[in-house]
């Protein structure tokens, strides 16, 4: 049996996130894809504002810390600079379906090679548990406290299933990682996404839900069962598009 | 050199960037700079480089920021307008101490204010580009050919001292066509001699992080002391200024950019009729011709500063004269340019109180 070991694509900064919080997960499976891939020395990720806006701590590469929304404009830039760079960004839900929502759809709709990895927690974290774009309709936050009334605050949206109509985009799953069947199979999305990018295949997003205990109100057990029950069924798992053998153009 | 071309102020200025090793261009359309990014769209795609245009100025510049991040040369222009949706990320590649260079062709304002010519980003540009404590290396060229000769300098310095630098034009530079010969062309820029530049650690050295955020209050502020003794240096050895005519004057006018050139035939109209009036030009705008308004306001009983504004660098002018003489202000604003006519006019009040 292969030992357990610590992935070379991380570093050994201590993560920051909260107990029971999925990104430490999230940060691993992309580490370790990266480690598998042999790209590490040749990827270029760029952080959010968010929670995880210290990503570059953790990460093993080299790393971009952009403006609130703004990593996909980032990762375009770095892209175009170096074409043969892989570039990743790693956004919220707050980050990449509300104020960056322009730029998101805008580098998918250009097909642009890099791959989003996209964490939807129903919530803002970082700022201390505030409505996102993927709030749940009669959700409790704290800029929601009679829960979210959609005839007032909206929809929640579905970028997964949006993005998946534009025609740059070569690959976009939604996967979860409250179990382990499910951590490998999100390791497995998020590979196929970076392996899209590698062959070229244009924009490649792979959305995982993810839990925000602390903003929820949960205890650790409790929020993964929140997810399952509540965010699963307003947010299917499953592949929304797959042109990585054709790709995009 | 050589050959001169009749071009527009605004194709001058992309081919000036293209001949600077800038081959990565990122522009939203906006009057009157639009002719950067038509020219680019033309020539990028044949020489090997990068025309996008974004979906939106924010877009733009942070295009811009991951790009530059990356160690090459990069640029973005627009309008006023379009600049105030850049401060952003202006602000963010400051803070990250990335270079770049990006060009404002100013209009009236504020607001949508109009698409004529105007000088009314003069605070934006030296005080408040974006949140925080920065400033960028700012020119304010007056003619064609010397908005080709400052894109140059503009790079160099930017990488140089990993500061931004910004070219203020305004309306009338970007569109008038003038003769202008171009430098000879360096060759796309390279990551070479940046060591910040995220370009993939090839696993042989450790990440690189292009970074404005420091949660701890001590590192940030030693960050911003560090980069504010950069300015220093900077405001010691990169000022740039043009004086005409201000050996012998009574009288100093003070313009920048177009309005210098208006404020120019005003001066020798005078100097006919036997008026001593010279001319101070801020050639950067940031870091100012400090120096030079403190001397000559020692000499002299009155300063006349003209501007396409309500009387923005007026304040700079005021502040380093330190009330060793009267400032007063010419201005048309709302995209109106100043006629040599009226700047004789305020000359000859001056001239007359004078005596």
């Amino acid at each position: 049996m292969a030992e357990f070991k610590k992935t070379k694509g991380l570093t050994d900064a201590p993560f920051h996130y909260c107990p029971g919080c999925t990104h430490g997960i999230v940060h691993r499976l992309v580490a370790e894809v990266l480690e598998e891939l042999g790209i590490l020395g040749k990827t270029v990720g760029v952080a959010p504002v968010g929670c995880a806006v210290m990503a570059y701590d953790y990460f093993n590469c080299d790393m971009i810390q952009a403006p609130h929304g703004r990593a996909p404009a980032v990762a375009t830039g770095a892209k175009r600079a170096n074409p043969d760079n892989i570039i990743f960004t790693y956004q919220g839900d707050g980050d990449l379906a509300a104020i960056g929502t322009a730029e998101t759809v805008h580098a998918a709709t250009r097909g642009e090679n890099i791959t989003v990895i996209f964490i939807n927690n129903a919530i803002y974290g970082m700022t201390g548990g505030q409505m996102a774009p993927t709030t749940l309709a009669n959700q409790v936050t704290q800029t929601t406290p009679y829960g979210r009334d959609v005839t007032r605050a909206g929809f929640p949206i579905r970028m997964s299933e949006m993005l998946s109509t534009l025609e740059g985009v070569a690959y976009a799953e939604r996967v979860t990682v409250d179990n382990v069947p499910n951590v490998r199979n999100a390791k497995k999305a998020i590979k196929k996404a970076f392996e899209a990018q590698i062959n070229k295949k244009g924009f490649s997003i792979i959305e995982v839900l993810s839990t925000c205990p602390t903003n929820w109100g949960l205890e650790p057990v409790e929020a993964l069962k929140w997810l399952r029950e509540n965010m699963i069924p307003h947010y299917p798992l499953g592949v929304y598009k797959d042109n990585t053998e054709k790709g995009v153009f | 050199m050589g050959q001169k071309y009749l071009m527009k102020g605004n194709e001058a200025i992309a081919e000036a960037a293209i001949r600077n090793g800038c081959m990565h261009f990122f522009g939203y359309p906006i009057t009157p700079q639009t002719e950067v990014s038509a020219y680019m769209s033309k020539v990028m795609p044949k020489i090997g480089g990068t025309f996008l245009q974004a979906e939106s100025e924010i877009a733009a510049i942070n295009m811009v920021l991951g790009a530059a991040s990356c160690g090459i040369r990069a640029m973005t222009s627009s309008s006023s307008p379009g600049i105030s949706l850049k401060s952003e990320g202006i602000s963010y590649i400051a803070g990250s101490d990335i270079p770049c260079v990006i060009l404002n062709v100013m209009r009236g304002g504020p607001g949508l204010g109009g698409i004529q010519p105007s000088q009314a980003d003069y605070w934006q540009a030296t005080k408040a580009l974006g949140h925080g404590d920065f400033q960028l290396i700012a020119f304010a060229p007056a003619t064609v050919q010397e908005i080709v000769d400052l894109m140059g300098t503009a790079f160099d310095l930017s990488d140089k001292y990993r500061v931004p630098a910004l070219i203020l034009a305004d309306g009338m530079l970007g569109q008038m066509m003038e003769p202008v010969e171009f430098p000879e062309n360096k060759g796309p820029s390279t990551a070479e001699n940046k060591p910040y530049a995220t370009t993939g650690t090839k696993e042989s050295r450790k990440p690189n992080i292009v970074n404005s955020l420091y949660l701890k209050p001590d590192q940030l502020e030693k960050t911003i002391v560090e980069r504010f003794k950069r300015y220093e240096v900077i405001k010691q050895n990169e000022v740039m200024v043009e004086e005409y005519l201000t050996e012998d004057a009574d009288i100093i006018t003070v313009a920048y950019g177009a309005t210098a050139r208006v404020v120019k035939t005003a001066v020798d109209k005078a100097r006919e009729e036997g008026i001593k009036v010279g001319l101070i030009r801020p050639i950067t705008i940031w870091p100012f011709p400090e120096k030079s308004i403190a001397e000559a306001a020692k000499k002299v009983n009155n300063m006349l500063v003209v501007e396409m504004s309500m009387g923005q660098m007026v304040e700079d002018v005021r502040l380093y004269a330190n009330g060793q003489c009267d400032v007063s202000f010419f201005g048309r604003t709302g995209g109106i340019v100043p006629s040599p006519a009226e700047v004789l006019t305020e000359i000859k009040k001056l001239a007359g109180g004078a005596k």
